[in-house]
């Protein structure tokens, strides 16, 4: 297993509300868990990451980074069991955990 | 009005909080140990493997048509849904708990493959553990009832627990068993089993076949609703854990031994049992069974 | 160990059990007064009609001699493996035995298992692994699964395996493994009998084998997590 970190900078999300914490997705081959909780500061997404494929750090913060980009995830800590996921399921489990969290689909 | 089946939602294709939220009343869940707390599996971390939140086991409780209930759901896309120190311990847990609050049943949505063997001798004892506390749950009158429909079907000490409720509902797609296809194919050769005989498979495990041998109390479409419909049925009519009972069910597994003990395929128990069209068990839904066989089925 | 010496050295005094096949029943005298001895031998592969005779043999005594205390000889190396067992539905049988032995318990009967064999997966579940006290004499082996086997299955290199089981209670098969895991209450020596008698004379209890685990070293969570789950269980 690879352990992985990030420090996002994003802005801030105008209507952020804070939920209880959400988890999506399932540690299974080709696939990954995404727990959301508050507890970073404004204007940042902490991502800890724990990855059974090693060596794609630079594939994850690139991922991570069009996800803050887009998503404004901003006080908010992602916590990632990967199971050797693609970069379209890692993109596809972080929008479904945020919208989760922000209460938009259940 | 639209077709029922436009409406149905797969129990197979969900995942375990998903069936556990479809279940219950809405919103009513409240878990025990969610992920943000962390409790993972330490020696799958030092076989250097994933880990999960959850480790594989939602547990809590929540209201089924108002009453309520406990709930523990197996993940079996992590780890096969197999029991490990901490997906056992939660279970157990659950059980335990309610021996003490007495709430009106105790909903075990399995899907495993049994002992995780990643942590063989722990999770061993784990399932023991399990299956001591579903009998003390239903000795102090808190009813136990098992649902299987996922993916990893019921097998192991599993399947033991499963055998041990007070009622069983199944979808087709549900297998039962103790040693499972790929186990026993491996085990035993492919001569014994061919694992990837699918229709041999199903006709030997699988939810229609345990539902008209008496294993299983329900047989229902692979659809959420159906499960909570039958869930609700059984915790009504719970089996008490009593000598008389047992007794009763001791007779009916020894008629069964001495009705189908030489049979070598499903296909032998069924004519055995009187079902007239074969070939129709297999292709027919599982309402249609119910309705052209429930009275030629074993019960329990 | 073989099931007559067993069965002298637990108890000197006397008994009438007999094997039929692989499964042992009768009575024994000890100093607390009679009790039923249930059990198998030849590290039997407990089928349907297997777990249907111990199941048998068990309500009998529930019949009949209500609150007389129940000694397990565990000797199994697992259910048995087949697909006409399967077909039957082995679990049901299995799961009968396990809530007859449930019963028992609730009825009052001491429950007592002593391995002198194998004990291993669909066959001590239901019966040895079910009992108040589970205890092992010198030489027993409690198992899962064969590490060549096991590493088919979980894919995880044998060579790895087997390195990382001489320092795991979780991986490594045998009686010191189930010790510190909590699965096995005691190894007994010989004399065996002083041993049977004090188990038999202390009091049933709750099922402590996960804090046994956690004191021995060998499970360290699931004592915590269960009492959690019991306690609350929040965050």
């Amino acid at each position: 297993m690879e352990r992985l970190q990030f420090e996002l900078e994003c802005e801030e999300e105008a209507a952020a509300p804070a939920g209880p914490p959400v988890v999506v997705g399932v540690v299974g081959s080709g696939n990954l868990e995404v727990l959301v909780e508050r507890g970073a500061p404004v204007g940042r997404c902490r991502v800890v990451v724990a990855t059974s494929a090693r060596g794609f750090a630079d594939t994850w913060r690139a991922v991570l980074e069009d996800f803050a980009a887009r998503r404004r995830p901003s006080g908010l800590v992602l916590s990632v069991n990967d199971a050797g996921a693609t970069p379209a399921v890692v993109t596809l489990r972080l929008d479904q955990a945020i919208e989760e969290y922000r209460g938009g689909r259940r | 009005m639209r077709p029922a089946a436009l409406d149905r939602r797969s129990w197979r294709e969900a995942t375990a909080r998903r069936r556990v939220a479809a279940l219950l009343d809405p919103g009513s869940f409240a878990e025990w140990l969610p992920p943000a707390a962390r409790v993972t599996s330490p020696h799958l971390a030092a076989l250097d493997l994933p880990v999960a939140f959850d480790d594989g086991a939602v547990v809590g409780e929540g209201l089924l048509d108002r009453r309520r209930v406990f709930v523990a759901a197996q993940e079996g896309a992590f780890m096969g849904g197999a029991v490990g120190e901490v997906h056992g311990a939660k279970l157990t847990g659950l059980l335990r708990r309610a021996a003490r609050e007495r709430p009106a049943g105790i909903l075990l949505l399995l899907d495993s493959g049994g002992v995780r063997l990643q942590e063989a001798n722990a999770g061993l004892i784990a399932v023991s553990e399990v299956l001591r506390a579903v009998l003390e749950a239903r000795a102090v009158g808190v009813p136990v009832i098992g649902l299987i429909g996922g993916a990893w079907g019921c097998f192991g000490g599993m399947g033991i627990v499963a055998a041990c409720c007070d009622g069983l509902a199944m979808s087709e797609e549900g297998r039962l068993g103790v040693s499972g296809p790929d186990v026993l194919e491996t085990v035993k050769g492919v001569e014994e089993l061919d694992a990837a005989d699918r229709a041999l498979v199903w006709r030997t495990y699988g939810g229609k076949h345990r539902w008209l041998l008496g294993d299983a109390d329900r047989l229902v479409a692979d659809d959420v609703a159906a499960f909570r419909v039958a869930a609700l049925e059984l915790l009504a009519a719970p089996r008490p854990l009593e000598l008389e009972a047992l007794e009763a069910e001791h007779r009916t597994l020894s008629e069964r031994l001495e009705t189908f003990g030489g049979a070598a395929d499903a296909r032998e128990v069924w004519a055995a049992l009187g079902v007239r069209d074969l070939d129709l068990v297999a292709r027919c839904e599982p309402d249609e069974l119910v309705r052209a066989e429930g009275a030629r089925r074993r019960t329990r | 160990m073989t099931p007559a010496a067993l069965l002298d050295a637990l108890f000197p005094a006397g008994h009438s059990v007999r094997a039929a096949g692989p499964v042992l029943a009768g009575t024994a005298r000890t100093a607390a007064g009679d009790v039923a001895v249930i059990g198998t031998h030849g590290a039997a592969e407990v089928g349907a009609e297997v777990a249907h005779r111990l199941a048998g043999e068990l309500l009998t005594v529930l019949r009949s001699h209500p609150g007389r205390p129940i000694v397990l000889l565990v000797d199994t190396r697992g259910q048995r493996m087949s697909r006409r067992d399967e077909l039957l539905g082995l679990a049901g049988y299995l799961g009968h035995l396990a809530a007859t032995v449930g019963l028992a318990r609730r009825r009052g009967h001491r429950l007592v298992a002593v391995i002198f064999g194998e004990a291993s997966s669909g066959g001590v579940l239901p019966l040895g692994f079910m009992a108040d006290e589970i205890h092992a004499v010198e030489g027993a082996r409690p198992w899962v699964m064969a590490l060549p086997a096991m590493a088919r299955v979980t894919k995880l290199p044998l060579e790895r395996l087997e390195a990382l089981s001489r320092g795991s209670a979780v991986l490594a098969p045998g009686l010191e493994s189930f010790l510190r895991l909590g699965g096995v209450d005691e190894t007994w020596a010989p004399p065996l009998a002083p041993r049977l008698e004090a188990a038999l004379s202390r009091p049933a209890g709750p099922d402590r084998r996960a804090e046994a685990g956690r004191e021995r070293g060998g499970r360290p969570l699931a004592a915590e997590v269960a009492g959690r789950v019991v306690g609350g269980g929040g965050g």
